[in-house]
C-alpha cells in the first residue's frame, strides 16, 4: 500500500466511521484490510478482479451464494458472528459439492459497537476464512443509527467450483438409500438458547460453529456419487430431510436411537419441551447415499475432525413418498413435519 | 439419560402391550364401539403422539384427547383482553411460549408484538416479577395460565410481590380449574367415555381426593398418570384392570411424584390468593360453572382485571369448528368438517389446532393426512 496508516484509535464505531470519508477509509484499513490481507483486496478497487483460468481449473460450474447474519448474542461458546459468517457460507457451497474460493464481507454496524468487538469478529473471520481455505476478496461497511440494527449484522457471499462428476440434488434420493450426519444434533440452538442466559442454565453447551468444506472433500473422494446434501441449519435435520423427501418424493424412515444428541442439549429440550431434531446446527451436514458406499464413506469420514462421530441415522423408503418418519426408540413412529413457526417452549 | 431413559424402556413397552392384549381378551364389550379411554391432560397428549403410543396400540383401544390444554381452551375474547393489555404503551406483558400464536378475534400476541406491544416471553411469574422491580416506571402485567399446576407459582408470586411492595406488578389471571371441567364432561348427554388418565401435575397439586367423585357418583374408572411413554401404558393397563375386575377406583400410578393429600403448602396459596368465579367461559365447550379462579379481593391492586379497563367481550366461537365435540370424544379430530381446509396449525380457527398439546394440532403434524382425509370421506358415505 503506497499511503502510510493514519493513526486509528476510536473506541466505539460511530456514524462517521459510515460518513465514506476518511474515518471510513481508516476504518477499511485498519481492520478490515489489514486482516483479510489478499491480493484482491488489497487493490482496494471496487471490485475483486479474477483470472477465470486460475477458476477454471477447478471446474466447469461455478456455485453462487449468500447468506446474512443476525444472531444475537454476538458471541457465544464455540463461535461468533464472524465465524458463522464464514463458515455459513462456506458450508452452502461445499455441500453443493463445490470448493469454495471467494467470499464477501458486507456489515451493517449499529453505532455505539465497541472497536474491540469489532477487531474480535474480524479476526475471528480471518481465523475462519484461513482454515477453510477461502479468501474475503471484497466488501462493505454501512453504519446506522442507534436502534436501526441489533449491534452488528453481517452478509457474505460465496463463490465456489464444483468438480467435474458431482452432481448433488434434493431430488436425488432413491429408495434403499441411506441417511448420514456427521456428529451431534442441536448443539448450535441449544448453546444460543443457553448464551442468551434467560434459563440460567448451569451447563455451557458449545456451538457446533464449523467448515465442512474439508470433510466434504474427503467425502467426494471415496464417493463422488452422493444423491443429496445439506447443512442443517435453522428448522434443524427435520427441515432438511423433509426438503429430501418432498423433493425426491420419497419417504424417509429415521431410527431415533442412531441419531446423536449430547446429554446436556436433550436435558434443555426435556425441560424446555423443544426437539432437538428442529434445532439450528452450524457444522452439521445430512447426506443421503448409496447403501453401497455408506460403510467406506463412515470409515473415510471418522478420518476428519469434523466428522468423528458420523453415523448413519436413517434410510430412504418408496412410501409413504414425500414424509420423513421416526421410528422412536420407545417402539412407537411419529411423522416429523416442518415446523410452523418458530419453535415456543411448553407451559407444562 | 439419568430418570428418564427407565421410562421409555422398549421392552418393558412390549410386556406392557402383551398385558394389555391379554386383558383385553378378558374384556366383554357389548358393542362393537372400540373403549374410549380419555387423557385429559395436554401434557399426556403431546407423549402419546412424541412417543408414537397409538399405533402401538390394539384397534379396541381408542385415546379420546381431552381438554387439558390450557393454552387451547382460551377463549377469543380473553385474547382479545392480552391484546389490549399488551398494547397499552406503559405495560410490559409478559407470557409462557405458547400462549403466542392464540388467535384472538383481530389478532394473536405474536401480532401485537410484530407491531409493537412491548411482549415479552418468561418462563416463570418470577421472571415477571423480577421485570417489574427492573422497570419502576413500567406496569408489568404477567398472563397467569394453566390449570392446578401452575396455579401456586403465580398466587406465590403475587405475595412475594405483596411482600416486596412491587406495586408496578400484576396478574391478568386465567386460571382453570380441572374438576369441574372433567364433570362437565361427565355430565355430557353424548358422553360414551370408558376411563380416564387423570392429569398428573394437577394431582400433584391438587391429590386424589378430589377425583373420588367420578368413581363414586359417575362410577368410571380414573387413574392419575404420569408423562413418560411407559406411564401412559401402565395407566391404560391400569384402566383395563379396573375394568376387568368390574371396579372403579381412583388409582395414582404416578406415585413418585403425587403424594395423596397434594401439595399443602400449594393449596394454601391457592386459597390465599384466588378464589372461585361463578363461571368461566372455555373455547369449545362454552361456559363452565366454577371452573376458573379469579383474584381476591385482598389483592385487588395485583388484579390487570381490577387495574386497568379490559374490553371484556364475548366472542363466539366460529360455527363451523367441531372442538366441542372432538374434546368430548363425539367425533374423532379428523373428521371434524374444516380439520385440515380451512383450520391449520399456521391458520388454526378452533382451539384444539392451536397449540403444539392440541388434539387436532398433534393429529395433523404428527398424523398422515392425505390417510386421515380419506378416512374421513369413507365416514361420511357410510353416515
Amino acid at each position: 500500500m503506497s499511503r502510510p496508516l493514519r493513526q486509528f484509535n476510536a473506541e466505539i464505531i460511530t456514524l462517521a466511521h459510515g460518513s465514506g470519508g476518511k474515518a471510513t477509509r481508516d476504518l477499511i484499513e485498519n481492520v478490515f484490510v489489514s486482516s483479510f490481507d489478499n491480493k484482491y483486496l488489497n487493490q482496494l478497487e471496487d471490485q475483486a478482479r479474477f483470472d477465470l483460468t486460475d477458476i477454471g481449473k477447478h471446474g466447469k460450474r461455478l456455485a453462487l451464494t449468500t447468506d446474512s447474519y443476525v444472531i444475537d448474542p454476538l458471541f457465544v461458546p464455540g463461535g461468533d458472528i464472524g465465524k458463522l459468517a464464514v463458515t455459513g457460507t462456506v458450508n452452502d457451497l461445499a455441500v453443493g459439492g463445490a470448493k469454495p474460493l471467494y467470499l464477501t464481507c458486507s456489515m451493517i454496524i449499529e453505532e455505539g459497537l465497541t472497536m474491540d468487538a469489532l477487531r474480535r469478529v474480524v479476526l475471528s473471520m480471518k481465523a475462519a476464512a484461513a482454515e477453510a481455505g477461502v479468501a474475503i476478496v471484497t466488501g462493505d461497511t454501512k453504519v446506522v443509527q442507534r436502534g436501526a440494527a441489533d449491534k452488528l449484522f453481517i452478509n457474505t457471499a460465496g463463490v465456489g467450483v464444483i468438480p467435474q462428476d458431482v452432481d448433488i440434488r434434493a431430488d436425488k434420493a432413491r429408495p434403499g438409500d441411506v441417511i448420514i450426519v456427521n456428529g451431534f444434533i442441536g448443539d448450535h440452538g441449544a448453546a444460543i438458547v443457553d448464551a442468551r442466559g434467560d434459563m440460567a442454565l448451569e451447563n455451557t453447551i458449545k456451538s457446533d460453529c464449523q467448515a465442512l468444506n474439508g470433510l466434504i472433500e474427503r467425502m467426494l473422494d471415496v464417493c463422488p456419487d452422493i444423491h443429496c446434501m445439506r447443512d442443517a441449519t435453522r428448522g434443524g435435520v427435520a427441515t432438511v430431510l423433509n426438503e429430501f423427501a418432498e423433493a425426491s418424493s420419497v419417504a424417509i424412515m429415521l431410527d431415533e436411537t442412531a441419531i446423536p444428541v449430547r446429554q446436556e442439549v436433550r436435558g434443555m429440550c426435556e425441560i424446555l419441551g423443544l426437539d432437538p431434531l428442529y434445532l439450528a446446527n452450524e457444522g452439521k451436514l445430512l447426506a443421503v447415499v448409496p447403501a453401497s458406499h455408506a460403510d467406506k464413506l463412515i470409515a473415510q469420514m471418522k478420518q476428519h475432525p469434523a466428522g468423528r462421530d458420523s453415523v448413519i441415522i436413517g434410510r430412504v423408503d418408496q412410501s409413504p413418498a414425500g414424509r420423513v418418519i421416526l421410528e422412536t426408540g420407545f417402539g412407537g413412529s411419529r411423522i416429523i413435519d416442518m415446523l410452523v413457526g418458530e419453535q415456543l417452549p411448553r407451559i407444562c | 439419560m439419568k430418570f428418564v431413559d427407565e421410562f421409555r424402556d422398549p421392552k418393558k413397552a412390549r410386556a406392557l402391550i402383551e398385558q394389555i392384549n391379554k386383558l383385553g381378551e378378558k374384556i366383554q364389550r357389548t358393542d362393537s364401539r372400540p373403549l374410549q379411554l380419555m387423557e385429559f391432560c395436554g401434557g399426556h397428549t403431546h407423549t402419546i403422539f412424541r412417543y408414537g403410543i397409538e399405533p402401538m396400540l390394539p384397534d379396541w383401544i381408542e385415546l379420546i384427547h381431552g381438554p387439558g390444554c390450557p393454552v387451547c381452551v382460551l377463549p377469543m375474547g380473553r385474547v382479545d383482553d392480552c391484546v389490549a393489555l399488551a398494547e397499552r404503551p406503559d405495560v410490559i406483558f409478559t407470557t409462557f411460549g405458547d400462549a403466542m400464536r392464540v388467535p384472538g378475534s383481530k389478532k394473536s400476541l405474536l401480532q401485537a408484538k410484530a407491531e409493537g406491544a412491548d411482549i415479552r416471553l418468561v418462563y416463570s411469574p418470577l421472571d415477571a416479577l423480577q421485570l417489574a422491580r427492573k422497570n419502576p416506571e413500567r406496569q408489568v402485567i404477567f398472563f397467569a395460565l394453566g390449570f392446578e399446576t401452575t396455579m401456586p407459582s403465580t398466587a406465590l408470586t403475587v405475595l412475594q410481590a405483596e411482600r416486596d411492595g412491587v406495586e408496578n406488578f400484576s396478574l391478568f389471571c386465567n386460571h382453570i380449574t380441572t374438576v369441574p371441567t372433567i364433570k362437565a364432561i361427565l355430565d355430557s348427554p353424548d358422553m360414551k367415555i370408558d376411563g380416564f388418565l387423570a392429569p398428573g401435575h394437577v394431582s400433584m397439586v391438587v391429590g386424589e381426593q378430589p377425583f373420588q367423585f367420578v368413581s363414586q357418583a359417575y362410577k368410571k374408572p380414573i387413574v392419575i398418570t404420569g408423562f413418560e411413554p411407559l406411564d401412559i401404558l401402565h395407566s391404560i393397563w391400569m384402566l383395563l384392570k379396573q375394568i376387568t375386575e368390574h371396579r372403579c377406583a381412583v388409582e395414582n400410578q404416578y406415585a413418585r411424584i403425587v403424594p395423596p393429600e397434594g401439595n399443602k403448602i400449594g393449596l394454601k396459596a391457592i386459597e390465599q390468593v384466588f378464589e372461585i368465579r361463578e363461571f368461566f367461559e372455555w373455547r369449545g365447550l362454552g361456559s363452565i360453572d366454577h371452573s376458573g379462579v379469579r383474584m381476591r379481593e385482598r389483592y385487588a391492586r395485583f388484579d390487570a382485571e381490577q387495574k386497568f379497563a379490559i374490553p371484556n367481550l364475548k366472542i363466539a366461537d366460529p360455527k363451523s369448528c367441531q372442538c366441542g365435540e372432538v374434546l368430548k370424544g363425539v367425533i374423532r379430530p379428523w373428521e371434524c368438517k374444516v380439520f385440515a381446509g380451512s383450520c391449520t396449525p399456521e391458520t388454526p380457527m378452533g382451539a384444539l389446532m392451536v397449540s403444539s398439546e392440541g388434539a387436532c394440532a398433534a393429529y395433523y403434524n404428527f398424523g398422515n393426512i392425505p390417510e386421515l382425509l380419506s378416512k374421513r370421506q369413507t365416514a361420511k358415505k357410510e353416515s
